[in-house]
């Protein structure tokens, strides 16, 4: 370990040699105790170094990387494509985000435009994944303070809002839903009815975890006046998303850099004053609903497209179209239309132009040309195979979508190949962590378990 | 004028090109030298007030022919002004050192770790440049182009 002087602010030069101090004449000194990384409120994760003077933190040092698994070298060995399942493993609690942050910066180095459905498909899917995050940090943090049953309200809460996010993405956590142009398939048939009631139960839960936590004494004895941020800080150690906002810092990144239908769409930006827990979780509490009033809107906005299930006509299913092809006999289905599942086996073709780009050389064909067609299985070839596939032009973007934790980058750089030269995500809360020592400096140590949860540390995004 | 026109007039011996690919507001600097200087000024000039270090990574371009072989690449953005620029910074290999803007953001203490640990890339002035993500036993560093991507380093041998 480096040795030097302890100064506050900063969280690395902790001295392990220099720390055991005996004072003067009496016989106190200081004790190091290891949080973590297998700790059950560290997500098995992370190790906090503390020095405790009596109960007071005296110092911190916080260690990372236990969760590194290589996103970055990775997302360079495949095609564009392929980052795409590597992304919903950044971010676990809200993996849409990323899948669709990650095509939004594909899609702004090609200068391509996603069809209006699409866009307003993501940013249901966006709100929604928002909402299940915020309902695993509050509902989690509330749970390491013994509240029990807030945290299983919220997670019968979060438990409905995935159901909609499985009948959509036919999976809950590794979803890869996002495409590059579009996403993968269009919602299924009842699906804004379902989240209609969905958010209803939402909001129940809301209000019944707000009665049972916002004012009760326990809670808010806790929460208050620990983990404490300014502003300024907050703005140096790079930190954004509802954990700055919770200090007065006014950005958020669909207010400020809008992107896909958010400018379409009427939502306040909760902001807090003191900077504390608490206050972060009320931003949290309040973002939620936010959440659901974009959600709704997207609904009344979304220009309307029918869904799979209703195909007239002449119809195959599409592992019956798949056999048949494989030997050649296409002739008996040639102007029919494939049942395919839409979660599964991906879009139909009367549904493709409405959720995907048209441009031939982004997106992958529908399934009924890639089986029935020499121009669609070609198409498809090309788009799968190495040497060919997604290929961008030459040069480098960075795009910021707001993730559930605050600013989610991709910083994408290509050399022309139809692999990526280099994928650099910037995670929300990589930046929260560096500043962990300010919030904990000073307080005791039982606010340390409080305060780390409302920093929503998610590791595959912070060690990547 | 663009933003990064604006930046170059201000401080042309500092910056040597600018450009405005996809809509994102680009600057290379001449060398690390003045990127302390020139980074302080677009933090503290009221016009620029560049207040948040978004992100600071690295890029190896060693397969791809570009010369020098790395560049750093500094994301800024304002908050007041909302308005993002990038910096480049070409670094040579055989020199691979810059002044550390820890002074400026604080946030860059992490981001210059992890470009230390995942390219190599020094940082003078940097309070305590050590590893974060990978262990400090750890053998070179991994997003170097020539780093081979399935090459093992175990901390324990086999057992038996």
């Amino acid at each position: 370990m480096h040795s030097g002087k302890i100064t506050p602010g900063t969280s690395d030069n902790l001295s392990l040699d220099q720390s055991i101090r005996m004072k003067e004449g009496t016989r106190t000194k200081n004790m190091l105790i290891n949080v973590g990384p297998s700790h059950p409120a560290m997500h098995g994760i992370i190790r906090i170094i503390a020095e405790l003077s009596g109960e007071t933190i005296m110092n911190v040092d916080v260690e990372i990387g236990y969760l590194h698994r290589g996103f970055e070298k990775m997302s360079e060995l495949g095609q564009y494509n392929h980052v795409i399942p590597y992304t919903d493993r950044l971010n676990y609690v809200s993996p849409l985000i990323n899948n669709f942050g990650f095509c939004l910066a594909v899609e702004k180095l090609m200068e391509i435009d996603t069809p209006e459905r699409a866009k307003y498909i993501r940013v249901i899917m966006s709100e929604i994944s928002r909402i299940t995050d915020h309902l695993t940090c509050v509902g989690a943090s509330a749970m390491e303070l013994g509240a029990m049953t807030a945290f299983l309200y919220m997670i019968k809460a979060r438990e409905i809002l995935w159901e909609l996010v499985e009948d959509v993405t036919g999976a809950r956590l590794t979803i890869s839903y996002g495409r590059i142009g579009g996403v993968k398939a269009d919602l299924p048939e009842g699906f804004e009815e379902k989240t209609k009631s969905a958010i209803k139960e939402t909001r129940n839960v809301i209000r019944e975890v707000d009665g049972l936590l916002t004012r009760n004494r326990i809670f808010v004895d806790r929460m208050k006046g620990t983990g404490k941020i300014s502003a300024e800080d907050c703005i140096g150690y790079s930190i954004t998303g509802p954990f700055a906002r919770g200090s007065g810092v006014q950005f958020d990144v669909r207010k400020a850099n809008p992107y896909l239908v958010y400018d379409r769409t009427e939502f306040e930006v909760p902001i807090g004053d003191a900077g504390d827990n608490y206050d972060r979780y009320l931003v949290r509490m309040e973002e939620m609903e936010q959440s659901m009033r974009i959600i709704e809107q997207c609904f009344a906005q979304m220009p309307p497209g029918e869904v799979q299930s209703n195909l007239e006509g002449f119809s195959v299913p599409a592992d019956h179209m798949v056999d048949e092809a494989k030997m050649g006999r296409i002739s008996s289905f040639a102007g029919g239309e494939a049942i395919a599942d839409p979660t599964l086996e991906g879009s139909g073709k009367r549904f493709h132009p409405m959720i995907k780009t048209l441009a031939k050389d982004v997106s992958l064909p529908p399934k009924e040309d890639a089986y029935g067609n020499i121009e669609g299985l070609m198409n498809h070839f090309k788009m799968v195979m190495f040497g060919h596939g997604v290929k961008p032009p030459k040069g480098e973007v960075y795009f910021p979508v707001e993730g559930a934790n605050g600013e989610l980058g991709f910083y994408v750089v290509s050399d022309g190949t139809d692999r990526p030269y280099r994928v650099r995500v910037r995670p929300p809360c990589f930046t929260i962590m560096q500043a962990l020592p300010i919030l904990l400096k000073g307080g005791m140590m039982a606010d340390l378990v409080p305060t780390f949860g409302s920093v929503n540390m998610i590791g595959g995004e912070l060690d990547r | 004028m663009s933003l990064s026109e604006e930046v170059s007039k201000r401080f042309p011996d500092v910056v040597s090109q600018t450009h405005q690919k996809a809509g994102d507001e680009t600057i290379i600097v001449r060398g690390g030298d003045g990127i302390l200087a020139l980074t302080r000024a677009l933090r503290d000039d009221p016009h620029f007030a560049f207040n948040y270090l978004i992100d600071l990574t690295a890029v190896d371009y060693l397969t791809m022919g570009v010369q020098p072989r790395f560049a750093v690449v500094y994301h800024l953005f304002s908050l007041e002004k909302n308005h993002r620029l990038r910096i480049k910074v070409p670094v040579e290999e055989s020199n691979a050192t810059l002044p550390s803007v820890t002074s400026i953001w604080p946030a860059a203490n992490w981001f210059e770790r992890e470009v230390w640990d995942m390219f190599g890339i020094h940082f003078s002035g940097h309070p305590n440049l050590k590893r974060i993500l990978m262990y400090e036993e750890f053998k070179g560093h991994a997003l170097r182009k020539d780093y081979p991507w399935n090459k093992r380093q175990p901390l324990i041998g086999p057992v038996n």
